[in-house]
């Protein structure tokens, strides 16, 4: 330490010498919050919370006033002194620096809010705050829109005599006709005739109907077996709610996928290839005598075939993840799904 | 010393015209000093004996400015949209990119450079960073660029991922599903990851805007800021000489401790811990 040669910091520092205003006080932001209140009272519910915003900015302004004028009315002024940090300190005390009038400055502890502190610390706070309440909202729409509000759309297939009996077609079909070619999806349908109901034991309709989305990574799965022209009937064309709804027999010896190659039997079981689980399948209603498409679900496998087959059934899954076995656990939450 | 002649008219002239050509910058460098930065980050002392394989990360750098360049042009003429246009049938996006290769004006060429450019700007990511392993420029004090490099790569490719949906055909949709479901599988947060991409539960026309809004705004700008960075630790740390360099190697070993080591042309100056320079 050289008192001698005062450095440009000591010299910055007798500037703070001079007589102080009253520290910072929160007493007005209090205030301010009352007014806000007031004034948004005012919108929503003028007698309940108008009246609390009152009282709000009443108390803080008593407590603002009696702050201001402490000095008039003679009650003894606790100034915070103002001091830059002093490269100096020891033991948690600043030593007072003896500047040009020998006033020496009072000993402030390091851990002092000085008007500096408090304007950093309320600078950095605000700016965190706005941060927040940008980042907050355009997060949320950057994210959620993706999981929130996913609707199921029903695909009506048309009339139930388009097919006969144990046999299969090709279905092709638009979920979504709004959405137009992109939401063009194929099934593989067999009317199995009819089952009996598993609680009821009443017989009720039974198709199988499989998704061509492949279970490796959600390439579109082709049938293996002629289809409409060499097995000499026609394709059907029907137009419904959804568009244009084609169905083309077929006698299919499984499935194979373009792609990488899987290979399923004709009930949608893996039977080669990357695919991790059998081929997805459409639940399904009868709805005046029309077959109508709802959600999807995924299948481990299935044991049998058409009406009397047991499908190991799971809550939909996306293509490449495994539904049982200790694989599954990789997928422990799936977002929401219509 | 000579008594000094008279200067000529052409001297004349040609210090007025000198005067006339330094106004502007000279103009700008007292207000800004960016002549003196350009200067700065151009005109770098470098080892005597780097070749031409040191020009690889320049290179990269110019790949990704011709792609951003007909980016930016590429997308005044690219309509985003999955919607059929009812006028043809087919979807308004595939129309727009056909209407640019093969309607407009040198529009073949400029998607051209843009679809080729990528390829080229990723193969020479891996060169240089390939440069980088073998010259061992990746070590103390450079492992944080290395870290960046990587981290450019990663955004390239992603700039790639979602670049190859924006033509919107069978080729397109097909390699992004294939490629979101892959993403699908990873553990635990895959699926999620899969859904956000997707925009909803399928591709659709929303899948279609948020890979373009990805592919031309959010990547693009992280490189950007990636690039930044990437260029401010060369200039900090300046070039590495070959490992077979024997200029670098006689150097060795440095009485100074800093880290202008075999190889660091420019010393960093000590910075005394709060001290002022």
């Amino acid at each position: 330490m050289e008192p001698e040669q005062p450095s440009p910091d000591t010299e910055q520092e007798s500037l703070h010498t001079e007589p102080h205003l009253p520290p910072p006080t929160l007493w007005p932001i209090g205030f301010a919050i009352g007014i806000v209140v007031v004034l948004v009272g005012l919108i929503i519910n003028p007698e309940l919370i108008s009246s609390i915003g009152g009282v709000i900015a009443i108390v803080f302004g008593f407590l603002w006033a009696r702050d201001a004028t402490a000095e008039l009315r003679g009650e003894p002024l606790v100034i915070e002194p103002e001091r830059r940090e002093t490269r100096e300190a020891g033991e948690g005390m600043t030593a007072p620096p003896a500047d040009q009038q020998g006033v020496a400055l009072p000993v402030v502890p390091d851990t002092a809010v000085t008007r500096s502190r408090f304007l950093e610390g309320a600078t950095l706070g605000l700016g965190g705050v706005i941060g927040g309440v940008i980042t907050v909202p355009v997060a949320g729409f950057a994210l959620l829109p993706s999981f929130l509000s996913q609707k199921q759309h029903k695909v009506d297939l048309g009339p139930l005599d388009a097919f006969p009996l144990g046999e299969w077609f090709v279905a092709t079909f638009t979920v979504d006709p709004a959405q137009g070619e992109v939401s063009r999806r194929t099934a593989f349908i067999r009317n199995n005739g009819t089952a009996p109901d598993p609680k009821t034991k009443k017989p009720v309709p039974s198709f199988t109907i499989i998704s061509n989305r492949c279970a490796h990574l959600g390439c579109p799965v082709q049938a293996n077996g002629p289809t409409g022209a060499i097995l000499g009937k026609k394709t059907v064309t029907e137009h419904t709610k959804n568009g244009k709804v084609k169905l083309d027999p077929v006698v299919p010896a499984g499935y194979g996928c373009p792609c990488h190659g899987g290979q399923y039997d004709v009930e949608g079981n893996r039977t080669a290839g990357p695919p991790v689980r059998a081929l997805d399948r459409y639940s399904f209603e009868i709805d005046n005598g029309r077959l109508i498409l709802l959600s999807t679900y995924s299948v481990s496998h299935v044991v049998g075939t058409g009406a009397d087959a047991k499908i190991y059934k799971y809550k939909q899954a996306g293509p490449g993840e495994h539904v049982d076995g200790p694989e599954q656990w990789l997928y422990p939450l799936q977002p929401p799904h219509h | 010393m000579a008594v000094r002649r008279k200067p000529t008219k052409a001297e004349l002239r040609r210090q007025k015209m000198e005067e006339l050509v330094m106004y502007p910058v000279d103009w700008l460098e007292e207000r800004s000093g960016l002549i003196g930065g350009v200067r700065y980050f151009l005109f770098r002392n470098v080892p005597a004996d780097i070749n031409w394989m040191q020009t690889l990360g320049s290179a990269a750098l110019t790949a990704f400015l011709v792609q951003a360049i007909t980016g930016v042009i590429l997308a005044m003429y690219y309509t985003p949209s999955a919607a059929t246009d009812p006028a043809t049938g087919k979807p308004v996006a595939w129309e727009s990119i056909v209407n640019i290769t093969d309607h407009l004006f040198m529009g073949w060429l400029v998607r051209g450079m843009h679809r080729w450019g990528a390829s080229v700007f990723i193969i020479l990511m891996f060169l240089h960073m390939g440069r980088v392993f073998l010259f061992g420029a990746y070590k103390y004090p450079r492992e944080l660029n290395w870290i960046i490099g990587v981290l450019i790569l990663v955004m390239g490719m992603m700039e790639g991922f979602t670049g190859y949906l924006l033509p919107w055909d069978q080729t397109a949709y097909w390699a992004t599903v294939v490629g979101i479901n892959l993403n699908g599988t990873a553990p635990f947060l895959g699926p999620w990851l899969a859904q956000f991409l997707r925009g909803g539960q399928e591709i659709g026309g929303e899948t279609l805007t948020r890979f373009y809004s990805l592919h031309m705004l959010v990547i693009p700008g992280a490189i950007i800021a990636l690039i930044t960075l990437h260029l401010y630790l060369v200039i900090r740390l300046g070039v590495t000489s070959p490992p077979w360099s024997k200029d670098a190697a006689g150097r060795e070993p440095v009485e100074d401790e800093s880290p202008a080591r075999a190889g660091l042309t420019r010393p960093v100056p000590h910075a005394e811990p709060g001290g002022r320079q």
